[in-house]
């Protein structure tokens, strides 16, 4: 016997009202941990996809698109680029290094991109079998690639033309897999490496349709700044071409205050519930209090002291809150795992991490706080009863 | 052993009460008459410390309790008061074996189950002991009252009108339980009443 059963077993007695409280807390505990995961992971997820990269050049257009389509490939690249046009860029001393990408096809839906070794070395990749791309038409494949697709050293497959279409399938080369990364949480693992000249050969026809050459086309370059003077004077140098150079923490920063909106609405609604769980956890309390005043007054009889009353009702108060928060947290990991399995099918990305976040630490030491505030006053009411009138009233 | 000398208690209100003095010696029985409005209740209030009197004094085993602070008097009482109300409460969350060993918990005894059983196997409530008690008739919940007014072996067990509510046969019933337990637990027992019929049970008698 001692406090927290009895207060576990008085909230337990009134199912009613006790639920309520929990689901009305737990409602908002989860929304509020949620949008904090959520906004945690992505970050997280974005900025190891910039890993270093200050700049992205590209074809005119909307830089934000350039920046997920080349970086995060989660969006159609803005266009292609002249590779000579390109390379006099990398050349410039203010440049450190530039890691071109060819765009074109897909491979059921995975994105097959011509590049160079600096690629995967950039995000520090490593193979888990065979070995890195070193002629045309031989791919390295990410992890997930080879997961979801079943992809064995040797076997070969045909590409489909655009990045999302598996309609229009090149038939006049066939790729090898000639090696395949460790899983290594970039996006190198939902994308199917090869040299530039593969993306070029397959597209010889278009180049006799359109009458440019394939090989100086690329779709964008990654890269790496000398000198913090570049970001003032490449911009000037591509003012009379077709290219343009965005910054990825610009434009990701543009983009999560975008998303920031639609989350603090949703995170001002979360709040809106909490407080109303604390007023019903407040009111249950104070309600369950006075309609138990005898019992209190009787406990008193047996011994029990006005600290042992005043302990009691915040234990209920406390115990009611930590359920519900334990609940909010446990409700939120399931809807991360829901959001985590969509995420992952439609971007590749992964989210789950069931760890608690420095934020959520906040979320729960407020969330007991305020909690044992709102059994305050009911606890201040259970001291100042006056056992002999109760008793006498009976 | 309980002796009070003359106490007095007055109401916010003004109505105000002087009793006369109350002497139970150790194991005695004795019984506190009078007519409804003459403060029965109050009277003995003031004997279980529940009411601080205004004048006078209230010696149980030694201890005059009119001097204990608020918290000394909460726990003196649950170590050395056992009280019986009119009717019976509970603390209706808890099953009839948890709300006995309550007194214990609350006067920050030792937890002792075997007594708990012990006890209402006297009363012959030994299969009820997991119930909630709000699942016991109401002849049932008055004798759980008793037991548990004996559970912290009390010097004196108070007991407010046990009677007033029951016919003959369950009034005699009931009263014969007091007796008999509070005696097996070496207590002191005091009735305050207006019951006329138990008058004539009792040797001592004080009426207000």
């Amino acid at each position: 016997m001692n406090l927290l059963k009895i207060a576990w077993k008085n909230i337990a007695s009134k199912p009613l009202n006790t639920s309520l409280s929990l689901i009305l807390l737990a409602f908002g505990v989860g929304v509020i941990s949620l949008l904090l995961i959520l906004e945690t992971r992505l970050k997280e997820q974005f900025d190891r996809n910039i890993k270093d990269i200050d700049m992205v050049l590209g074809a005119k257009g909307s830089p934000l698109q350039l920046i997920l389509a080349n970086v995060y490939h989660i969006d159609a690249p803005t266009g292609n680029i002249s590779r000579k046009e390109a390379e006099k860029i990398i050349r410039n001393p203010l440049i450190e290094e530039g890691i071109p990408l060819a765009y074109g096809d897909n491979y059921k839906m995975f994105r097959i991109i011509g590049t160079t070794h600096q690629y995967p070395r950039h995000y520090e990749v490593e193979l888990a079998k065979g070995k890195l791309f070193d002629t045309s038409y031989a791919v390295t494949i990410g992890s997930k690639v080879a997961q979801e697709l079943g992809l064995q050293l040797g076997d070969t497959f045909n590409s489909a033309h655009g990045l999302q279409d598996e309609t229009d399938v090149h038939t006049n080369k066939d790729f090898t897999v000639v090696g395949v990364f460790k899983e290594s949480s970039s996006v190198i693992d939902q994308l199917i490496l090869t040299e530039m000249s593969s993306i070029w050969g397959v597209h010889e026809h278009v180049g006799e349709e359109t009458g440019k050459d394939p090989s100086d086309e690329i779709t964008a370059v990654l890269l790496k700044k000398k000198s913090p003077l570049a970001l003032v004077l490449l911009p000037n140098l591509l003012r009379e071409t077709n290219m343009q150079i965005a910054l990825p923490a610009i434009e990701i920063n543009r983009l999560t205050q975008n998303f920031g909106i639609g989350m603090n609405t949703l995170q001002a609604i979360a709040i809106l519930i909490m407080v109303l769980s604390f007023i019903s956890v407040f009111i249950s309390l104070y309600n369950s209090m006075r309609e138990r005043k005898y019992e209190l007054a009787l406990m008193r009889s047996m011994g029990g002291t006005r600290t042992t009353l005043f302990a009691l009702i915040l234990s209920e108060g406390f115990l009611m809150t930590f359920v519900g928060l334990l609940l909010g947290l446990f409700l939120s990991r399931i809807g991360m795992m829901v959001l985590s399995s969509v995420m992952e099918d439609q971007f590749n990305y992964d989210v789950t991490n069931f760890g608690i976040l420095p934020m959520e630490w906040l979320l729960i030491g407020i969330t007991i706080f305020v909690g044992v505030l709102a059994s305050l006053l009911p606890a201040i009411s259970a001291v100042r009863l006056d056992i002999s009138k109760i008793l006498a009233d009976g | 052993m309980l002796q009070s000398s003359n106490l007095t208690f007055s109401y916010p209100n003004g109505t105000s009460f002087s009793f006369p003095d109350v002497f139970c010696e150790e194991k005695g029985h004795l019984l506190l008459l009078g007519e409804s409005g003459q403060g029965k209740t109050t009277l003995l209030h003031l004997l279980a410390g529940m009411l601080r009197p205004s004048a006078g004094s209230v010696g149980i085993n030694g201890t005059d309790i009119a001097q204990l602070d608020r918290k000394a008097m909460d726990t003196f009482r649950g170590q050395h008061i056992g009280i019986v109300f009119q009717t019976a409460h509970f603390v209706e969350s808890l099953s009839v074996e948890d709300n006995l060993i309550l007194p214990q918990y609350l006067a920050g005894k030792t937890i002792d189950r075997n007594k708990a059983q012990l006890i209402i196997g006297r009363l012959n409530l030994t299969q009820k002991l997991h119930e909630k008690t709000r699942n016991l008739s109401v002849g049932e919940q008055q004798r759980v009252a008793i037991a548990r007014s004996l559970m912290n072996d009390p010097a004196i067990v108070l007991a407010d009108e046990p009677t007033s509510a029951l016919d003959d046969r369950n009034a005699e019933e009931v009263i014969s339980l007091l007796e008999e337990q509070a005696a097996l637990s070496g207590a002191g027992l005091i009735i305050v009443t207006h019951d006329q019929r138990l008058k004539d049970r009792f040797e001592k008698s004080v009426v207000l």
